[in-house]
């Protein structure tokens, strides 16, 4: 029999830590079969922000380093300059890439550092216990704004793949998701091409995953897709925002 | 050997170059721009990378990333800027990062003034992030200081696998003074460090049988508990009281009164006391060149019995280094202070008055 | 022995050159520690420059001294500043056709030197520098004047080749200002 399907090679048999039905896994997963297809386990460094993020590291098998909160592309960036001929990608959440590290990201992206960028967006701080995310949608409640986002006090949804898109230095921006069989196949090319354009020296690229948190939510699993699909798909929309 | 006029922040630079240094990190502040401008042009001349972070808390976590792929590596910045690194560098410490950074200390607190000041004292030596965590801290009195403390801070960070910290000032920084440059190490001693540095850097496995993981709270590549990495720095910074206290003494044995001081200050101190003792005072002079390990050994080792005070110098008020004489004192004499602050630089004049003052009847 | 000078203008004026050219002289033909140390203010252009130069035949302790034995001066506001921070019996010199204050010590030597005017009749304002250079060596006798011409050619040549001569006669101009003073002093 002809084996068609197996777990990539770079992931550890363990359980991982994410909650049940978090993308996160299917993220890491998609992320170590691209890295193995593209034959780049062996000259990866990953770089995990803080927050849920973090958790990958237990079970990639990748080198690895933990960052402070914010600040994985500066350290990403530094990492490329000293050893160009390592593939550096970071793994980060929406409060670490968006909020406490918006200058770090839209700076190595400016600068156009020739690193590849895993940005989780499931609008809300996971690990802390659901907080107000600068990428939370509007009337989304968590527990720091307990009566639904409201933009004149909160201000509004940030779109990443727009901010960064305004800038010359980027030369791959794509925005996926894991919520079925096709986004998911969509998702690993998206993968794919980020890599292959850092492999091609062309500079900065992102993928950002458009994401759920059923714990946070307080969703089931699946009620959590259909509020992917239902809401989130509405602020954040799919598709690739830069090519060079 | 050929002496060359070089001002502080350069000479600090190139001797960082030449101690093997390939990458550095920095962000504009007074008074240290020297140092960033100075990498900026030499980097490219020795195949080394220079950065201009977009903050001086992205410059510290470049630094970080630099020191991660077994490169040396360094940062500059001055009090304010310091604080802002203070992030990375406690990561730094948790990770056990063979990096320096150097700190061309200005007035304070917080943006404080652009002149020279020594009211960093505790945080380098005590607080330099959260965690408790200590650095070897070295307090250059001279420019030829400066470029050799820096010299040996790269080798101080490989050997310990540890921040080293260059605790200097505005006036070392800015002044220009004769320097003898230490040798240019070669690419070979470097490459030979960088490949054994390879056993644990996160430049990508290449066919290592383990990934590796640099983490806050552990040795690279180490699994331990937090108490467990808390228990080895605690024991490594008891080893360096054992191997690295570093401190000049000058007329002690006859002395009958001290003068203490660090960095800039110890330099004026020091020329309070010759003149003191031209004029008949028996004064001694002791200064820690590392001022973290604490040389307390150089306090146990006076004579208290004819001690009438020991005067401390220092450009901080209230006093920082002064408290650290204390404790190590323990009012076996009395303790005097003479300082200025705020980028005023200490006279010579008021220390030899202060002196004569604690010194009662000659 | 120790040597202790402040230089003090305003930005632009070569104030820092002229300190950095008696240093490099001094590492060059002496074996005395050296100190510079510079002080400007926030302006990059117009804002107070002052040096303050340390030749020793011991380790130097303050890089600022708190007297100094020669003081130089290029503008009112230096002189203003700087008049005090001179030891009784030092020398003050002073660009006569910039400063147009007059100083109030009497218990120092005061060396004149017209030396904007000099600059612009030789032809060009931005020597200056040279000029009271060449004076205060001229009446310090600190280093050897050949020498420090050479440092101040080597150094300001290799950025203004177009200057060199003038630069030269300006320093010679004012080093006979300089020696014709310390005659009259003596």
């Amino acid at each position: 029999m002809k084996k068609v399907y197996s777990r990539p090679i770079g992931l550890h048999r363990n359980i991982n830590g994410y909650c049940p039905g978090c993308l996160h896994s299917a993220a890491g997963k998609i992320i170590m079969s691209a890295l193995e297809e593209l034959n780049l386990l062996e000259k990866t460094a990953m770089v995990d922000g803080v927050g849920c993020c973090a958790n990958n590291n237990n079970y990639m098998d990748l080198d690895a380093i933990g960052t402070p909160h914010g600040r994985a592309c500066a350290t990403a960036s530094a990492i490329k300059r000293c050893s160009p001929e390592t593939i550096v990608i970071t793994y980060q959440g929406d409060g670490d890439l968006a909020s406490i590290g918006l200058a770090e990201t839209m700076m190595a992206a400016n600068r156009g550092d020739n690193i590849t960028v895993f940005f989780i967006n499931n609008a809300n701080y996971g690990m802390t216990g659901g907080q107000m995310a600068p990428t939370t949608l509007l009337d989304m409640k968590t527990t720091t704004t307990p009566f639904g986002r409201n933009p004149e006090e909160h201000g509004y949804p940030m779109d990443m793949c727009k901010v960064l898109s305004t800038l010359k230095g980027p030369s791959y921006i794509a925005r996926v998701t894991c919520t079925d069989v096709p986004n998911v196949r969509k998702a690993k090319e998206a993968v794919k091409e980020a890599l292959q354009h850092q492999v091609d020296g062309k500079g900065f690229s992102m993928v950002e995953f458009v994401s759920n948190c059923p714990t946070n939510w307080g969703l089931t699993p699946l009620e959590s897709l259909k509020f992917i699909k239902e809401h989130m798909l509405a602020e954040y929309p799919l598709g690739v925002y830069r090519n060079l | 050997m050929d002496k060359v006029f070089m001002k502080g922040c350069q000479a600090i630079a190139e001797a960082a170059i030449r101690a093997g240094c390939r990458f550095f990190a920095g962000y504009p502040i007074t008074p240290q721009n020297e140092v960033p401008e100075y990498f900026s042009r030499r980097m490219p001349e020795v195949g080394g990378v220079f950065l201009q972070g977009e903050s001086e808390t992205a410059s510290a976590a470049m630094l970080y990333g630099a020191g991660a792929t077994g490169i040396r590596a360094m940062t500059s910045s001055s009090s304010c800027g310091i604080s802002l690194m203070s992030e990375a560098i406690g990561w730094m410490a948790g990770a056990c990062m063979p990096v320096v950074i150097c700190n061309v200390a200005r007035g304070g607190p917080g943006i404080g003034s652009i002149q020279p000041s020594q009211q960093d004292y505790f945080q380098a030596t005590k607080a330099s992030g959260n965690g408790g965590f200590r650095m070897l801290v070295f307090a250059p009195s001279t420019v030829q200081e400066a470029v050799d403390m820096t010299y040996r801070a790269f080798d101080l960070a490989q050997k310990y696998k540890y921040p080293v910290y260059i605790l200097t000032d505005g006036f070392t920084g800015e002044m220009m003074e004769p320097v003898v440059l230490p040798e240019m190490r070669s690419e070979e001693f470097l490459a030979a460090e960088r490949k054994a540095n390879d056993a644990w850097a996160v430049r990508g496995r290449n066919g290592a049988p383990k990934a590796h993981k640099i983490r806050c709270g552990a040795r690279p590549g180490v699994v331990c508990t937090l108490e467990e990495k808390n228990i080895e720095d605690w024991e490594m910074y008891e080893q360096w009281k054992k191997d690295e206290i570093e401190y000049e003494t000058y007329g002690t044995e006859d002395a009958e009164l001290i003068i203490t001081a660090y960095g800039i200050s110890a330099r004026i101190a020091r020329s309070a006391v010759s003149i003191l003792r031209k004029e008949g005072y028996r004064v001694g002079f002791v200064r820690p060149i590392k001022i973290h390990p604490f040389p307390e050994i150089a306090y146990e080792q006076l004579d208290y019995s004819k001690l009438r005070g020991i005067l401390c110098a220092e450009m901080s008020i209230p006093p920082q280094f002064a408290y650290d004489v204390e404790a190590v004192v323990r009012k076996r004499a009395p303790i005097a202070t003479c300082l200025r602050s705020g980028g005023e630089i200490i006279e010579r004049s008021a220390i030899i008055d202060a002196a004569k003052k604690l010194y009662g009847d000659k | 022995m120790e040597n202790t000078i402040l230089i003090g203008g305003i930005g632009g004026q070569g104030i820092l050159m002229f300190g950095q050219l008696l240093c490099q002289t001094a590492l060059e033909t002496t074996d005395k520690y050296i100190t510079y140390f510079p002080s400007y203010s926030m302006e990059k252009r117009g804002g107070t420059s002052d040096c303050y130069v340390t030749l020793s035949d011991e380790p130097v302790g303050s890089p600022k001294a708190e007297k100094s034995d020669y003081v130089v001066i290029f503008a009112n506001q230096a002189l203003k500043k700087f008049e005090d921070a001179l030891y009784p019996g030092g020398a003050l010199f002073i660009d006569t056709s910039v400063c147009t204050e007059k100083p109030n010590r009497t218990d120092v030597h005061i060396v004149e030197v017209p030396a904007g005017e000099i600059a612009r009749e030789i032809g060009d304002a931005r020597v200056a520098n040279l000029c009271m250079l060449g004076a205060f060596i001229g009446y310090t006798e600190i280093l050897p004047p050949d020498k420090v011409l050479a440092t101040a050619l080597k150094k300001i040549g290799a950025k203004r080749p177009e200057l060199r001569a003038l630069n030269e006669e300006a320093f010679n101009k004012g080093m006979e200002i300089g020696t014709a003073a310390k005659a009259a002093h003596v």
